[in-house]
């Protein structure tokens, strides 16, 4: 039986309550005033924060993409206690991605349109497809977490049978629109600043979600194992980290040739706003966490792996920021601050994602030490799923 | 077949009378005040270079960006020419905005079921035959009303016709592979706010040369994740049937 009393009132609590409310507020006023009366989005500058927002909540939640693989179609059985807090991060970013694309469209009510309604010359719809197909593959993924606190079996083994196509797809639908993200701005390389177009977008689009998502996958277990549960041996975060490396060198590598090759030297070395944004985003979330990760001191220290993935996930977001805002603006025709408005609705959602966590974390078996479900025959895939240790 | 029509505005011609924007609104049945900015309601304006005119409007693109962009296809370039716009189809994402190489939408900002705004190459009058309302009203030819290639003969006539008149260039005729709006100019046509550095590649096709590799992407990425899950299943299941101190590569032979 559950206690009845209500929950303690803690700083975060408050602070996450206070988030929330603000940005429903907010989100009200978006939609009985109008986009024009609550955000800074104007003809010339028609994407803002919201945009650089999705990307970073999609980046984020590459998470989820990048330990599935790893784990289930890799058998680097080693990772499984990370799988649930992976998927349930990306199944939260996406939720919310969702949620911020909803607020952001003129007509949210005509949000269903492009399922019946068909352009697939449009990234925008490549987009919208892949993450509506990869929105309901990790509600798959996630349903036998669920399931499982019911004790409802059956389903969970019919899940099963599907999984290993399931994670394919999901695998590759994340691989297509994490890219797709940055093919959005192959249309405009008269618009975009040389420092961020390139006709290479999308790869490294992809490439650096690698990074931001298994960085994100670092700073879980550290946050998580605060309290002395264990949740992934040193060794294996680790590992992680060096992942996250490489991932940051062969980013560094592609960007840097494809921008020197085009020319971008003098971009690069001349004292402008938009490489003063440019240097910071290269140095603080490519280059320095980069140099840090080579030493074994700091992948095997907790203080110097929260530092770095700290600064991979700055610099990712800086990036996402970048090509979303800075590089579009363009002195003094399009510039773009966001409103307070908008910036409350963000805030409030971020809010929610980390509530959500929080809440779902605290009711079903995310993590390791929760009890195991009752055993299963020995069907192919379930075997995927349930190692005998 | 229908021809394909389209406009030919030169700008030496062109006395600035504003004829081709009052036409244009009482068409569209927009406010009549004078406006010197594309807006909402006016879908053509005209800014003024020292003396020199430029008519400011939708291009109607060969090969529309915003076309392209648009995820429910709710702007679609039909036969006869013009770009059009179903805003019954519009989601609001605005990405045309964001990709018109020349800035041409203009989005209901105000309104709570906002919808684009833009010239319609005036859709209606063509298919019954009749040519533009801008064109109509213009009194001195600045704008001409006709057939694609029609025009584009009579242009480069002008410009042969009479040397050092005009640049030697028809602007429209290839930018942003071809539009519907061919300009010719007295001036080079940077010095009246033109983007001459669009190129003559349709933009769609940036993006076309990424979505292209799609197909290719899923078809070897499926292959090659369902082969690596296979490789590590078998290496795992020998692995569990000849113990975890075992090899499992120089094991492999024996477990057959």
């Amino acid at each position: 039986m559950k206690s009845l009393a209500l929950p303690r009132i803690t700083v975060w609590r408050t602070i996450a309550v206070l988030l929330i409310t603000a940005g429903a507020i907010a989100a009200i006023a978006r939609f009985t005033l109008g986009l024009g009366a609550t955000t800074n989005l104007t003809d010339e500058f028609p994407w803002g924060l919201w945009i650089g927002f999705d990307f970073l909540g999609i980046g984020l939640a590459a998470a989820g993409f990048t330990i599935v693989a790893a784990v289930h179609l890799f058998h680097a059985d080693d990772y499984e206690p990370i799988v649930r807090p992976a998927i349930l991060t990306a199944f939260i970013g996406y939720m919310l991605v969702v949620l911020v694309l909803v607020i952001d469209l003129g007509r949210p009510d005509h949000f269903w349109h492009p399922l019946v309604m068909w352009n697939p010359h449009s990234v925008m719809f490549e987009i919208t497809w892949c993450v509506i197909l990869y929105t309901t593959v990790l509600s798959l993924e996630f349903a036998p977490i669920v399931l499982e606190k019911f004790h409802m079996h059956a389903p969970i083994r019919w899940i099963h049978n599907f999984s290993l196509p399931f994670m394919i797809l999901g695998v590759l639908l994340s691989t297509l629109h994490q890219s797709s993200f940055g093919s959005l701005y192959l249309i405009v390389p008269n618009r975009l600043h040389p420092l961020w177009y390139s006709p290479l977008l999308p790869v490294m689009f992809f490439i650096s979600c690698i990074a931001s998502g298994v960085s994100m996958v670092i700073l879980e277990t550290l946050i998580l194992s605060r309290n002395g549960r264990k949740l992934l041996p040193m060794t294996l975060r680790a590992n992680l980290a060096k992942i996250t490396a490489v991932a940051l060198a062969v980013y560094l590598v592609v960007r840097f040739q494809d921008l020197l090759g085009r020319g971008g030297w003098q971009y690069m070395s001349t004292l402008t706003y938009h490489s003063i944004a440019f240097w910071a985003e290269i140095l603080i979330g490519f280059v320095i966490p980069l140099v840090l990760l080579l030493f074994p001191r700091v992948r095997n220290s907790r203080q110097g792996l929260y530092t770095a993935t700290l600064m991979v996930l700055t610099g990712f977001a800086a990036n996402r920021m970048n090509t979303a805002i800075t590089g579009m603006e363009h002195w003094p025709n399009r510039t773009y601050f966001p409103s307070t408005i908008e910036v409350l609705i963000m805030l409030g959602i971020a809010a929610i994602g980390f509530s959500a966590f929080y809440l779902i974390s605290s009711y079903f078996p995310i993590f390791a030490d929760a009890p195991e479900p009752a055993p299963l025959p020995d069907e192919p895939w379930t075997r995927i799923l349930h190692h005998e240790a | 077949m229908t021809q394909k029509k389209a406009l030919l505005l030169d700008i030496t011609v062109c006395i600035g009378c504003n004829a081709c924007q009052a036409g244009c609104k009482a068409e569209n049945k927009l406010p009549d005040n004078e406006e010197k900015y594309l807006s909402l309601t006016a879908y053509t304006a005209l800014s003024e270079y020292n003396g020199k005119f430029v008519r400011r409007m939708c291009q109607h693109c060969e090969v529309p960006t915003c076309a392209s962009v648009c995820p429910v296809g709710a702007l679609e370039k039909t036969a006869a020419g013009p770009v059009t716009y179903d805003a019954g189809k519009c989601i609001g994402c605005r990405y045309c905005l964001q990709a018109c190489p020349f800035h041409v939408p203009r989005y209901e900002w105000k309104s709570t079921k906002p919808r684009i705004q833009k010239c319609n190459f005036c859709v209606s009058r063509l298919t019954r035959g009749l040519q533009t309302a801008c064109a109509e009203a213009c009194p001195t030819g600045a704008t001409k009303f006709g057939d694609r290639d029609a025009l584009l003969l009579e242009a480069q006539k002008r410009i042969d016709g009479t040397p050092g008149k005009y640049v030697t260039r028809i602007y429209g005729q290839e930018d942003v592979g071809g539009t519907s709006m061919l300009y010719l100019s007295p001036v080079p046509f940077e010095q009246l706010g033109f983007d001459t550095h669009l190129g003559s590649t349709p933009m769609p096709l940036l993006t076309h040369q990424a979505m292209e590799k799609i197909p290719s992407v899923v078809t070897v990425g499926a292959v090659m994740l369902a082969g690596i899950w296979w490789i590590t299943n078998r290496r795992s299941e020998v692995q569990q049937h000849e113990g975890p101190n075992h090899d499992a590569t120089s094991t492999n032979r024996d477990a057959k």
